[in-house]
């Protein structure tokens, strides 16, 4: 059958069993827009690329398929780099494809011609330029493999406008092919041994649980791991609710703004095994200081993750998920283990938690505190409501008391910190799991960056809720002004009502609902809950002067953590 | 630079040998990689092989930019790299090439000449002012043989760099 190459594309999206691109069209990728008219794909009409990237990020993130995005040359490429290097650092799978100048005008300043592969060499998994028609059922299958194995991540399709026009015999991809990538799967049975033993032998063990367990889909067994060895479980900000918080071995959140029971566990611990974490500077902090009596079990799927931070004394270079099955099979074989090698330990850190909770002064109810929104969101919503969250004072708040269950119930922006990502990605979340109820916290900084997408969610019928926890500033960057500029607050006030948030909901097809005192948070909530038809946008005007503690100070040894005021001075 | 040691006697600079896809942008992937971790490159030479489908990249690195895993892990993690051997000086064959243009003729350099046959270097061009010359050889000779030069004037340099292959009979 001879088609266009813009039709093999279509044709081979399809057969990776993609179901929804989000994109805009223009010039260089026109031809690619007529086919889509035609296939099962539903296109998703974005008002901005940067909206098309966050939402394939939330698709991906609320379902583990790989998400797709579609955008024009130039601009249209340049827009969608921020959403690129967001999934390349939190390694979600994406597809990007972007339109391109014709092959042969690239290299002359072409009309919105970008070095789109040079512009995102150092931001994706992988990156292609199609020079012909016939290779792009390959190109595709390899795109979509490269992203959703070994190290999830993005893959971007670079697709001159002649070449989409080029007609080709259809021929579709046969066995991917990549003499240079084999991502590592099984681990190895000598380092399980070796990793088993001091699991067996630690009596301060702690499970650093990042979003590797997530990508693996390894939370059951993780889970079996942890009954079958009684070991406690710090959740990372990219795996919040890969374990579940309701477990009394569940310490929460490490890092910059963890919990003081899970910072400080991890500080005082004796083996730290960590499972598809990175080591991260906003964890471990100052890295000369960061857990220094731990021996370090490292798991990872990426071999430059070993040894990139911190020396590890076992390496296991594999799936999250079938390490972990290993270990489980290793321990199970040496017998069972000492019940009581951890009963100091689990008593200590039963009584961190008791004396140091996630608190924050509830106030005489005159203002919201945004930490008391969050608590009656979860309240009012179904366990399995999916969160999602921009970055900055709200997305600490959401990842602190907020009550995770489940894994792929909380999509943020961990390693880039991209501002402007809750609203775009809950509407891809939201089209990805149309069964479940979709809340963004947002903070009014990153409404504003990328809430033109609320006009996609009405045109295309996609009711999600949004919390917007509106103090008024750039909240973090107050922070830590407040904390660490002596209280020069440059550029950092935004204003409680320019925009007026209501209205711009309304104007966008939405719901918009004002909240201005405490005792009208829950039945706001509960109204918001009632409406399925629209999405719909709440802002809460909270207390600007709330700030998020704990807080280790940059640089600074996770051990200097600093508690909120009314438990200040307590610990150790 | 190959004598230097980063005082432990461990070798400063290692010479990889890297066997890629010989697709277009390989090369800027690479340099790229090296730019955006903060990996020095020393020297770099690239060239198709036998087989074209694949070329062979050889690096200089700087393991005090950061560790050698470090540089090998990414490295691999690029889809267009097939393989990397690190090049051990006692189970390689190493050799770099030299080309130099010094403001002297051959014979108006007093020992010039000298120099040039105890190298076993080869005189490309000679002029009235200036004699171009080729040396090979591995990359201490070579220092050797441009700091004999440097009294007679080296007006252009230019060297290839390190490249190597795994010897025929290794020690182990």
């Amino acid at each position: 059958m001879e088609v266009t190459g813009a039709q093999a594309l279509i044709m081979s999206l399809e057969a990776q069993g993609v179901e929804v691109a989000f994109g805009i069209p223009g010039g260089a990728i026109l031809p690619v827009y007529d086919p889509i008219l035609d296939s099962s794909i539903r296109h998703i009409h974005v008002r901005h690329e940067q909206g098309a990237g966050h939402a394939a990020e939330g698709y991906a993130d609320a379902t583990g398929r790989p998400g797709v995005a579609i955008v024009t040359s130039g601009p249209g490429a340049t827009n969608i780099v921020t959403p690129v290097a967001d999934a390349y650092m939190d390694s979600v799978p994406l597809v990007v494809v972007a339109g391109q100048v014709a092959a042969g005008a690239i290299g002359t300043d072409a009309f919105q011609e970008v070095d789109t592969t040079g512009v995102t060499m150092g931001v994706t998994k992988h990156n292609y330029l199609v020079k012909d028609a016939s290779e792009i059922s390959r190109i595709v299958a390899e795109a979509f493999h490269i992203a959703t194995t070994g190290r999830p991540g993005p893959v971007l399709i670079d697709f001159p406008k002649d070449v989409a026009n080029m007609r080709i015999e259809w021929e579709p991809a046969g066995g991917v092919d990549l003499p240079g990538y084999w991502p590592p799967m099984e681990p190895d049975p000598e380092a399980i041994r070796r990793a088993a033993e001091l699991i067996r032998d630690a009596r301060r063990p702690v499970f650093y649980v990042g979003g590797g367990v997530v990508k693996a889909e390894a939370s059951p067994v993780l889970a079996e791991l942890v009954a079958a060895t009684g070991i406690p479980v710090v959740t990372t900000l990219m795996a919040r609710g890969a374990f579940p918080d309701s477990s009394p071995l569940c310490l929460g959140m490490p890092g910059m703004h963890g919990s003081y029971t899970a910072v400080t566990a991890i500080q005082k611990s004796d083996l730290l095994v960590s499972l598809g974490a990175r080591f991260d500077d906003r964890v471990t902090g100052k890295v000369a200081a960061f857990a220094p009596e731990a021996r370090v079990i490292h798991v990872d799927i990426d071999p430059a993750e070993i040894g990139k931070v911190r020396r590890p004394d076992v390496a296991v270079i594999a799936d999250c998920r079938l390490a972990i099955e290993a270990l489980v099979a290793a321990l199970a074989e040496g017998g069972p283990l000492d019940a009581g090698r951890l009963a100091a330990w689990t008593a200590e850190l039963a009584e961190w938690r008791t004396r140091f909770p996630y608190t924050y002064d509830a106030g005489d109810g005159s203002t919201i505190k945004p930490q008391y929104v969050v608590e009656q969101l979860r309240a009012a919503t179904p366990p399995d409501t999916i969160l999602v969250s921009g970055v900055g004072q709200h997305q600490m708040w959401a990842s602190q008391f907020w009550q995770f269950e489940r894994p792929r119930t909380w999509i943020n922006s961990g390693g880039l910190g991209t501002m402007g990502f809750a609203v775009p990605a809950a509407m891809g979340a939201k089209v990805g799991r149309p069964d479940r109820m979709v809340w963004a916290i947002d903070g009014d900084g990153c409404f504003q960056m990328t809430a033109q997408e609320l006009v996609t969610m009405s045109m295309e019928h996609i009711p999600v809720k949004i919390a917007i926890l509106n103090n008024s500033y750039l909240g973090m960057v107050r922070q830590w002004q407040q904390m660490f500029y002596k209280e020069r607050y440059s550029s950092v006030y935004l204003s409680p009502d320019l925009p007026d948030y209501v209205g711009w909901a309304e104007s966008m097809g939405c719901v918009g609902l004002l909240v201005t005192a405490p005792e009208e948070v829950r039945p706001a909530i509960e109204k918001a809950n009632e409406i399925d038809d629209r999405s719909v946008v709440i802002d809460f005007r909270t207390d600007a002067a709330e700030q998020v503690y704990p807080i280790v100070p940059a640089g600074m040894s996770n051990d200097d953590i600093v508690l909120h005021p009314s438990q200040a001075g307590a610990a150790r | 630079m190959s004598a230097s040691t980063n005082g432990n006697s461990k070798p400063r600079y290692h010479l990889l040998s890297v066997r890629v896809e010989n697709r277009a942008g390989v090369l800027a992937r690479v340099a790229g990689l090296f730019a955006r971790r903060g990996f020095n490159i020393v020297s770099l030479a690239v060239a198709p092989t036998q087989d074209e489908r694949f070329s062979r990249i050889s690096i200089v690195v700087d393991v005090e930019s950061a560790p050698l895993s470090q540089i090998v892990e990414q490295l691999a993690k690029l889809i267009n790299v097939v393989k990397i051997s690190e090049l051990d000086p006692g189970d390689a064959r190493e050799a770099e090439l030299l080309l130099v243009t010094v403001g002297v003729p051959r014979a108006g350099g007093k020992g010039l000449g000298e120099l040039i046959g105890r190298f076993g270097a080869t005189v490309l061009e000679e002029s009235a002012e200036a004699t171009m010359i080729m040396l090979v050889g591995d990359s201490e000779s070579l220092d050797d043989f441009e700091a004999g030069l440097e009294r007679y004037g080296i007006v252009e340099i230019q060297r290839t760099g390190r490249i190597g292959l795994p010897t025929l009979s290794p020690s182990t």
